[in-house]
């Protein structure tokens, strides 16, 4: 970028608002929720039958477990599972 | 001026397990990926918070992939571009985020305007406090110069002078950096 004028500086200001603060706390709180859903990981790598029924529904396999399966804890599941 | 961790520390301090490294790096990219997701791609809102969370986990997991810690910018806007033209892909939902009205051209240059966005307001981050509570709740939350008073304990009739004079400051630190 070139040239910082007040009035382009307040623009681009502008351009970034903060999300909803429960998507960061959600975020943030990620390392915990992975590692609550460790075991989940670790049951679906040891049995194919049981990964098939995680990966077909992320929500129920958490809910199954006690966990909530918000945004931020059905994505970690998929990342997790992804990444094995 | 405060003192600012830079991208590669915070990665670094992150990877270590640091849970106050993660959350700041939380913190200094929400409003980057948030942006791109709505305004770059247009996603309703419930997509962009699936495609905002997705893009965080992402990183967690792989953060120790990046092949340099300072990269992690270009890598985390990537990345949510991806992730938003998947969710497009597989939405097949009507509506202006369909993927097939989006322009490329326009989302190449909301993307950059987006960046030099990001840069800027790494800068009040230097700035710091007050200027950068003033500022961020001016332009980015929107909020009146009343409530901007009784937030911080200010006369209303100060803040639109604060403002100008932080204005200032920020391009002043801005121009330093060229």
């Amino acid at each position: 970028m070139t040239g910082y004028d007040e009035e382009r500086i307040a623009a681009f200001l502008r351009l970034l608002p903060p999300p909803p603060e429960g998507w960061v706390k959600a975020a943030q709180e990620l390392p915990q929720a992975r590692a609550e859903i460790a075991a989940l990981v670790t049951r679906a790598l040891e049995d194919a039958a049981a990964r098939a029924r995680i990966v077909a529904d992320l929500e129920s396999a958490l809910e199954a477990e006690g966990i909530e399966p918000t945004p931020s804890v059905v994505a970690a599941l998929r990342a997790s599972l992804d990444a094995d | 001026m405060a003192e600012i961790a830079t991208d590669a520390q915070l990665v670094s301090r992150c990877r270590s397990g640091d849970q106050d490294a993660w959350n700041e790096l939380v913190e200094r990219f929400s409003r980057y990926v948030f942006a791109i997701c709505m305004q770059a791609f247009r996603l309703p809102a419930e997509d962009a918070e699936d495609v905002f969370q997705e893009v965080f986990a992402r990183v967690y997991q792989h953060l120790d992939r990046l092949r340099s810690d300072d990269s992690i910018r270009p890598w985390i806007a990537q990345l949510t571009r991806r992730l938003c033209i998947d969710r497009l892909r597989s939405s097949g939902r009507e509506g202006p985020a369909e993927l097939d009205d989006l322009d490329p051209g326009g989302v190449d240059e909301a993307l950059a305007g987006l960046d030099d966005a990001l840069t800027v307001r790494a800068s009040l981050d230097v700035v710091g406090d007050p200027c950068r509570e003033i500022l961020d709740r001016f332009f980015c939350r929107d909020e009146s110069y009343k409530s901007i008073g009784e937030a911080l304990d200010l006369p209303a009739g100060t803040i639109a002078s604060r403002i100008s004079r932080c204005l200032a400051k920020v391009r002043a630190e801005l121009e330093g950096r060229t």
